[in-house]
């Protein structure tokens, strides 16, 4: 569920436009240096993988469940350069193909969850990280508090543009309180979720984990020209 | 009788087949109308820009959303979608009119009283104009991924200029995304048939297994297709097919989806005043 055309002003969501594009950008660019032309194959089946994992229902209580977002995830298994692109692209194609999330609200939710929520996530994954000892274990708590956080980080920005343009009457005070909350309380299924595949990631393909590799094992697989 | 058949055929596609096909094709909805046959990033244009207009009339204006009602109908009409497939399409928005409907119950301001409630005008009308407009948005976007095929918008993303390597992004998602869902719905059979049921928090370890495993899954494949293009010879450029220009008519005719709303935009006001 994402927002709809018409909730936040015009003006508004054109700025964010620009702010995501910005971001984007700043993203493609840190992708190629990371992954040169693995960039296209490796976000594109990242884009997949969240794509089909949010259709992952997490039984919560009677009948209720949950799914995944998936940034800080994304953002711990193959960094958030791909991750930003991958999320905006998931973005995307939701709202082209799907109507999820209005066309003229594309900035707006591209920059609460392709940017903020992927960064702030990533951000606090690495402070975890340098804190906790050099483990696995540690790296699957760092990412489900980075998870944790990252979901009220995107409710935060949703808060920063209803304030700039809300259409609406709630008060911001109001909105703040109830999105930030709720944000938290999903934010906490998020974080076990992600805790535990990260856990499963690691036990089978831990070389695969970005946040893990700690650039110390930078084979990668290359074809030369002879 | 013949294309009634065959519409019931492809509504069934449409509505049953969740997995196994395109998720283009599955929402793409495959008739012959101009519509359907403009270029897809004119189309694009079209559809922002007549959610620009929507968005942009003030909802006091209720006379200009029953017009531009009509006119999406219309534009639904001459592409041959159904109207039931664009309502239940449609629903996706229902959570946004939860939110919507609290609005008139809380605020401040001027309040009046409707039956057994007692309603802030304000929160009404705010509440009124987050459903209507978004309910615009909604319609829009549903009738340009049925009347385009999820390819076919990429296209006309990129010649909107969206950068080069979201395109390629874009499209391997787009390629593999039933590869994945099936992979998905294995692994949900074969939980399954181990006689697993999940019923709540205690269970999530499996899923969130079977999310990794997804996701080492996923990640292998992107390899694999990696080196497969290497091995065609991919520099990190797609080959390119010839863009063909549009003329003057094409760009006049997809207008038309905005001006038609900006016409009674400005008839409606003019009347209001």
């Amino acid at each position: 569920m994402h927002i709809p055309d018409g909730f936040i002003d015009v003006p508004t969501s054109a700025a964010f436009v620009g702010l995501s594009a910005v971001g984007i950008g700043a993203a493609l660019k840190g992708a190629r240096t990371q992954l040169d032309d693995k960039t296209a194959p490796l976000a594109g089946l990242t884009a997949v993988f969240i794509f089909a994992v949010q259709m992952l229902n997490f039984p919560v209580v009677a009948g209720t469940s949950g799914h995944l977002i998936g940034a800080a995830l994304a953002a711990v298994l193959v960094g958030p350069w791909a991750a930003t692109l991958a999320l905006t692209v998931v973005l995307l194609m939701q709202a082209f193909l799907f109507a999820d999330g209005g066309l003229t609200a594309l900035g707006l939710s591209v920059f609460n969850m392709s940017i903020i929520s992927v960064w702030v996530g990533y951000g606090t994954f690495l402070l975890i990280r340098k804190i906790l000892p050099k483990n696995k274990s540690s790296i699957a708590i760092a990412a489900s508090i980075a998870a944790a956080v990252s979901v009220p980080a995107a409710a935060f920005g949703f808060w920063v543009q209803y304030v700039i343009g809300a259409t609406g009457t709630f008060s911001d005070s109001a909105v703040f309180t109830s999105m930030i909350g709720v944000h938290i309380l999903i934010g906490i299924g998020e974080a076990i979720i992600t805790g535990l595949t990260v856990t499963a990631v690691l036990a089978s393909r831990s070389d695969l984990v970005f946040g893990w590799k700690n650039n110390k094992n930078k084979e990668v697989l290359e074809i030369k020209n002879v | 009788m013949l294309e009634s058949l065959k519409r019931a055929r492809v509504n069934t596609q449409v509505q049953t087949h969740h997995h196994g096909h395109d998720v283009g094709e599955r929402l793409y909805l495959h008739r012959h109308s101009i519509v359907h046959e403009t270029a897809s990033y004119l189309k694009v244009i079209a559809a922002i820009t007549f959610i620009l207009v929507a968005v942009s009339t003030p909802i006091t204006n209720w006379q200009a959303f029953i017009g531009y009602f009509i006119w999406v109908l219309t534009v639904a009409a001459i592409a041959k979608i159904p109207f039931t497939l664009l309502f239940k399409r449609a629903l996706i928005e229902i959570p946004f009119i939860f939110f919507a409907i609290l609005m008139p119950f809380f605020g401040s301001g001027e309040r009046f009283v409707a039956g057994p409630f007692n309603l802030y005008r304000e929160g009404l009308l705010a509440g009124a104009g987050i459903v209507v407009k978004g309910t615009f948005g909604v319609l829009t976007a549903i009738i340009l991924s049925t009347s385009t095929t999820a390819r076919e918008i990429l296209r006309g993303l990129e010649r909107l200029r969206l950068p080069a390597l979201m395109v390629q992004i874009a499209s391997f998602m787009l390629r593999y995304v039933n590869v994945v869902n099936d992979e998905m719905e294995r692994m949900k059979v074969a939980r399954d048939s181990r006689g697993f049921e999940a019923t709540g928090i205690k269970h999530w370890k499996v899923i969130a297994t079977a999310a990794g495993a997804l996701f080492i899954r996923s990640y292998e494949r992107g390899e694999r297709v990696h080196l497969s293009m290497l091995s065609r010879g991919y520099e990190g450029v797609l080959p390119h097919d010839e863009v063909e220009k549009s003329k003057a008519s094409d760009w006049l005719m997809v207008l038309i989806y905005p001006l038609v709303a900006l016409v009674i935009l400005l008839i409606t006001t003019l009347i209001g005043n």
